[in-house]
């Protein structure tokens, strides 16, 4: 369903190369184009059609239309501008008064208690000493989730007393902190409605009464349309510093992020990229423009990459793939490799789009790579270099051996040529996207 | 059937809507800020000229998309608005035709998607979504209309891996009178479902309701988690002597969600097919049009709205309404 807007913009700039003159027309398809990209990324509308009028305005000058690769050179603009629009790169929090109190808001399931916990961990590992309030009075065991959080990051959670409310929990919870010899007290609290005006109001009482140094809005990333009401009217109840988008490991395309920025003009500081703990990362415009655009997010990918993966083995096996020699024992190495890295669907969502559309997900599934590997293991060394010899015979030993069956060790054969043949039709893209970082 | 949301008419009330009318009310209040923005700007866009040119429609797609109605339905949308216009269906310049024909579309689009019905118990409902979608309050809202019908409600808290969902579920059993079936955090949730099945046949209950763990649906061996507990589900329950119990999926979906919930509906039914999407959150200002594109797409229906905090607050789900207060 969504493409990336590489190949549209392809598709739009083709007739040209005939023609070899880039027209005003073709330049007015090409943001058509990518104003749909960006409102199927769920970018507001208001915002998509600032932009796009600032896109074309910068494309209509002599750059795009003497360019001989324009649908590159229109990519370039329309990152560039995103990135510009999507503004500074994260900055970690700033502490001011002890404690010094981070305060979390936004809507009910955004993430709030989960990003409260991810960032005392944050914090713990920045030297700090944080200790988390339990502020959310509303939600059934709300205080108990924070609770669990708490104890699994090793962390203190001041808790609600039976019967107190709001104002007077946020009191102790300060002395609590202060006294206990915290240096920052991360104050989660209830999820709330933008358009619940007693709810908001209780959000601004409490920012005056604990004043923050840091007031964090939680967004969810597959927030729609909407985003632009709820993030104003929470700039508007609590003077936020910042905003924290989660869930960025789905496969969201985030352009709340741009919606949020484009509003508000608060920054976005943070991003949720998984369920564990640690899975909290600075917010990155670049990554951000390129995961809107459905570019994916190579950078990412491949520093993850680099925090794994054997350097050495990896030019090997870039020689062996340019050489077309990738064989299976290459791919059971590759497997392995890519196992250290995480989830492999995270991994998958990183990849440009004409990757994910090889039906690669599909393929290399978790519980899937365990069978593949099991499948490999019960070759013989002559079999994984050379898979043209497997006879029905050797299938069945193969599958016997492996305690799979010769339908699955089929399968992981037909997706292995596939492989090879993606791998040749895209090597030279992918060499190129990995110089171009 | 259909309630009237439209400009400044009473709001006809069936027996069924006079008994819920409270939640009418409340939800035609939230939408009606909808209404209003949308209206208005419809109002606005058509007023000032009186040709229904490209610019107008222009316009128009995106006070579709605006309301989450995503771009491929919008695109479709305006485009029959555009053949009704050059056919002369809809004479340019009418203003109440085309927004008639706009809630008509819609309202076709939602109806073309089978009726969502409650099967005959003895049912299990399964609770699946992504994480923060509303799935346990929804769940508590579903026993209190379940409870209301009379029927005898049992809670499995399948969400084993967050931080206290399974109390998150107590706490609404136990304001319910609902008992629970819990197993310490970490465990197997097919395993719990087979017992929560067991259990429910024991006590001689008839409507199961399964809270599962939020779970993005791009986690392969989550989804497969789900297809697990999904078939342990059914499997467990055929095996009942003489009746045999419906084992359905409700997807619930935060309102709020842009394009992702198409994704969401799309993957989460390839893991355990699904019966119905339930539409939480409804009662800010997102407007839930994501539920029109996956009935179109996917041909699922939305059972129910969730429009308030409270177990009372959900509604079911009328097409024409729906479609109505969009758009009014």
């Amino acid at each position: 369903m969504f493409e990336g807007l590489q190949d549209k913009l392809q598709g739009v700039f083709r007739s040209l190369r005939s023609e070899g003159r880039i027209s005003e027309d073709h330049v007015r398809r090409a943001v058509r184009q990518i104003r749909l990209a960006l409102l199927e990324a769920d970018v507001h509308v208001r915002v998509v059609r600032s932009f796009v009028g600032r896109v074309q305005e910068l494309a209509l000058g002599e750059e795009v239309l003497s360019s001989l690769t324009p649908d590159q050179q229109m990519i370039r603009i329309v990152r560039d501008e995103l990135i510009a629009v999507l503004g500074e790169p994260g900055a970690e929090l700033q502490f001011e008064g002890r404690p010094a109190v981070v305060l979390l808001c936004g809507l009910q399931g955004s993430g709030k208690t989960t990003t409260a916990g991810k960032l005392a961990v944050r914090l713990r590992g920045q030297g700090r000493n944080p200790v988390l309030a339990a502020g959310d009075l509303q939600r059934a065991a709300a205080v108990e989730q924070l609770r669990q959080v708490g104890a699994a990051a090793g962390d203190t959670v001041i808790e609600p007393a039976a019967g107190e409310d709001l104002p007077a929990f946020s009191n102790r919870a300060l002395a609590v902190a202060r006294d206990g010899g915290f240096d920052t007290l991360i104050f989660d609290t209830a999820g709330r409605l933008h358009v619940d005006a007693e709810s908001m109001a209780e959000l601004t009482a409490l920012a005056e009464r604990v004043d923050p140094c840091e007031t964090l809005f939680v967004c969810d990333a597959m927030t729609g349309q909407d985003a632009v009401r709820s993030a104003a009217a929470f700039a508007e109840g609590a003077a936020l510093t910042g905003a924290v988008m989660t869930k960025l490991d789905g496969d969201a395309r985030g352009g709340a992020a741009l919606s949020l920025r484009g509003v508000t003009q608060v920054p976005l500081r943070f991003v949720g990229v998984g369920e564990k703990l640690e899975d909290l990362e600075l917010f990155a415009p670049d990554r951000i423009a390129s995961r809107i655009l459905g570019m994916g997010d190579v950078l990412s990918l491949i520093e993850k990459a680099e925090r794994v993966v054997d350097r050495q083995e990896t030019e090997r096996l870039a020689e062996r793939i340019a050489r077309q020699e990738f064989t299976l024992e290459d791919l059971r190495d590759q497997l392995r490799q890519l196992r250290r890295m995480g989830p492999l669907s995270q991994l998958l969502e990183l990849l440009p789009g004409q990757f994910r559309g090889a039906n690669l997900a599909g393929a290399m599934d978790e519980s899937r790579l365990v069978a593949i590997t099991a499948l490999i293991d019960s070759m013989t060394p002559r079999e994984r270099r050379n898979p043209a010899i497997l006879n029905a015979s050797r299938r069945r030993r193969i599958a016997r051996g492996s305690g799979r069956t010769v339908q699955e060790l089929n399968q992981l054969l037909r997706q292995y040529r596939q492989m090879r043949k993606l791998m040749k039709r895209t090597r030279g893209k992918w060499m190129q996207g990995i110089r171009g970082v | 059937m259909s309630a009237d949301f439209g400009g400044g008419t009473a709001l006809q009330a069936s027996g069924d809507e006079l008994r819920s009318g409270g939640l009418w009310n409340r939800l035609r209040r939230g939408l009606g800020r909808t209404r209003k923005g949308l209206s208005g700007r419809i109002g606005a866009v058509l007023g000032n000229d009186q040709r229904i040119d490209e610019g107008v429609l222009e316009q128009l797609e995106e006070t579709l998309i605006e309301a989450d109605l995503g771009v491929e339905t919008s695109l479709e949308l305006v485009e029959r608005l555009r053949s009704a216009v050059r056919s002369g269906s809809v004479a340019r310049g009418d203003e109440v035709g085309l927004r008639q024909l706009l809630v008509d579309e819609v309202a076709v689009l939602l109806l073309d998607a089978p009726r969502a019905e409650w099967p005959p118990p003895p049912r299990i409902t399964l609770m699946v979504g992504v994480n923060g979608s509303g799935k346990t309050t929804s769940a508590a809202k579903l026993a209190h209309a379940s409870l209301a019908r009379g029927e005898r409600v049992l809670f499995a808290a399948a969400d084993t891996f967050r931080a206290a969902a399974a109390e998150q579920l107590q706490v609404w059993g136990e304001r319910l009178g609902v008992e629970v079936v819990r197993r310490p955090p970490g465990g197997d949730p097919a395993a719990l479902v087979f017992d929560a099945v067991q259990a429910a046949r024991a006590r001689g209950v008839n409507h199961l309701i399964v809270d599962t763990a939020g779970r993005l649906h791009t986690r392969g061996q989550l989804m497969d988690e789900l297809a697990k507990v999904h078939r342990v589900a059914r499997r467990a329950s055929a095996e009942a002597e003489g009746r045999s119990w419906r084992v359905s999926n409700l997807l619930v979906v935060d309102a709020g969600t842009g394009h992702n919930a198409l994704v969401q509906a799309r993957e989460f039914g390839a893991a355990a097919p699904l019966d119905a999407v339930f539409l939480a959150k409804i009662d800010g200002t997102a407007k839930g049009g994501m539920a029109v594109a996956i009935a179109r797409d996917l041909r699922l229906p939305v059972a129910w709205l969730g429009v308030g905090e409270a177990v009372e607050d959900m509604v079911d789900f009328d097409p024409r309404s729906f479609a109505a207060a969009l758009f009014g």
